[in-house]
C-alpha cells in the first residue's frame, strides 16, 4: 500500500504505524464534568465500519509526523491523506 | 590531572576513516561534519528564519537539503531541520548556534549520534534500489529523507549527480557499513 504523504509525496506503508481511529485526537477534558464517562467512551467505543474510515497513520520511518488517512477498509482505496496538526488546527486547537 | 593519551576513534572503530571501493562505487566513512539539530519552538517560525538567516544557515523545504557557504542543512520534519558544519571550526555547534537562535528553537548536538557514509560513483540508484524505498530515479540532487535500510532508520541525501551521504545511528555503524557493501557488491 501506498501512501501519499502530504509533505513528501508517496511513501510505502512499510514505513508507517497505525494507530486506530482518528478519532483519538479528541482526547476529552479529564477536568470536565463527566470526564470519566467520556473517556470510557473515548478508550472503549469506536466505530468498526466496513467502508470509508478516517484514521491516524505516524510516519515513524520517515519525518515521524501524524498524519489522518482517509481509508476504504474494503478496497484500501486511500480518498485523502492529511497532516493531523492541520486537522486539528481546523478544528480551532493548538495554534 | 592523570595524563590520558586517548586517541579519538571513528565510528568504525578505527583511527582513520574507512574507504571501500567496489565496482563503480566508493563508500567512505565521514568525520568532518558537525551536526546539530534546530526545532522550532511554538510560533516562532519569523524569529528561526531571521536567526538562520544571519548566519547564514539554509532552512530548505520538505524533503530537501541546501548548501550555502560553510553551513548546510537538511529537512528532518515540519519546522526541523539538521545543520551541519565543518567539524574542524565548529566542533562545539551548539555553542555557535545558540547565542543567535536564542529561544526561539530547541538545538541538540547531533555530532556523535550519527555516522556518516559518503557513496559516490555511477548507477547508484541500482545499488540503493536494493537497499531502501526511496526512488533515487525520481528524486534528484538536493532531495534528503529518512528510510529504512536494513532495519536501521537512516538520512538519505542526494548532494550531487553521483555522490550522496548515508547517515545512519553510530552504534550500528559496522551494521549498516555492512549493508552497503552487500548491497554494491550485488549490484556490480
Amino acid at each position: 500500500m501506498i501512501i501519499n504523504h502530504p509533505l513528501l509525496g508517496p511513501r510505502d506503508a512499510q514505513e508507517f504505524v497505525y494507530l486506530g481511529d482518528a478519532n483519538l485526537i479528541n482526547r476529552p477534558d479529564g477536568l470536565a464534568e463527566g470526564a470519566a464517562d467520556a473517556f470510557y467512551e473515548y478508550l472503549y467505543l469506536r466505530d468498526n465500519p466496513a467502508g470509508e474510515h478516517r484514521e491516524l497513520w505516524y510516519h515513524e520511518q520517515g519525518d515521524r509526523s501524524w498524519l489522518v488517512v482517509t481509508r476504504n477498509t474494503l478496497t484500501h482505496d486511500i480518498k485523502s491523506v492529511e497532516l493531523a496538526r492541520d486537522v486539528a488546527r481546523k478544528m480551532g486547537r493548538s495554534k | 590531572m592523570p595524563n590520558h593519551r586517548l586517541k579519538p576513534l571513528s565510528p568504525l572503530g578505527h583511527d582513520t576513516p574507512v574507504v571501500t571501493t567496489i565496482g563503480p562505487v566508493t563508500i567512505s566513512e565521514m568525520i568532518d561534519r558537525a551536526l546539530a539539530s534546530v526545532a522550532t519552538r511554538r510560533d516562532q517560525d519569523k524569529a528561526v528564519a531571521a536567526a538562520a538567516k544571519t548566519l547564514g544557515i539554509p532552512l530548505p523545504g520538505a524533503g530537501h537539503f541546501e548548501q550555502a557557504g560553510v553551513f548546510s542543512s537538511f529537512w528532518l520534519g515540519p519546522d526541523q531541520w539538521m545543520v551541519e558544519a565543518p567539524f574542524a571550526s565548529h566542533e562545539d555547534i551548539v555553542a555557535i548556534l545558540k547565542p543567535t537562535f536564542g529561544r526561539a528553537a530547541s538545538i541538540t548536538e547531533q555530532t556523535d549520534a550519527w555516522v556518516r557514509f559518503d557513496v559516490s560513483g555511477k548507477e547508484l540508484p541500482s545499488m540503493f534500489e536494493r537497499l531502501c524505498t526511496f526512488d533515487l530515479r525520481s528524486h534528484g540532487t538536493g532531495s534528503a529523507t529518512r528510510t529504512v535500510i536494513d532495519h536501521l532508520g537512516c538520512y538519505v541525501i542526494i548532494r550531487g549527480e553521483a555522490l550522496l551521504s548515508v547517515i545512519g545511528p553510530r552504534s550500528s555503524a559496522q551494521s549498516l557499513h555492512h549493508a552497503l557493501v552487500v548491497a554494491a557488491q550485488s549490484a556490480f
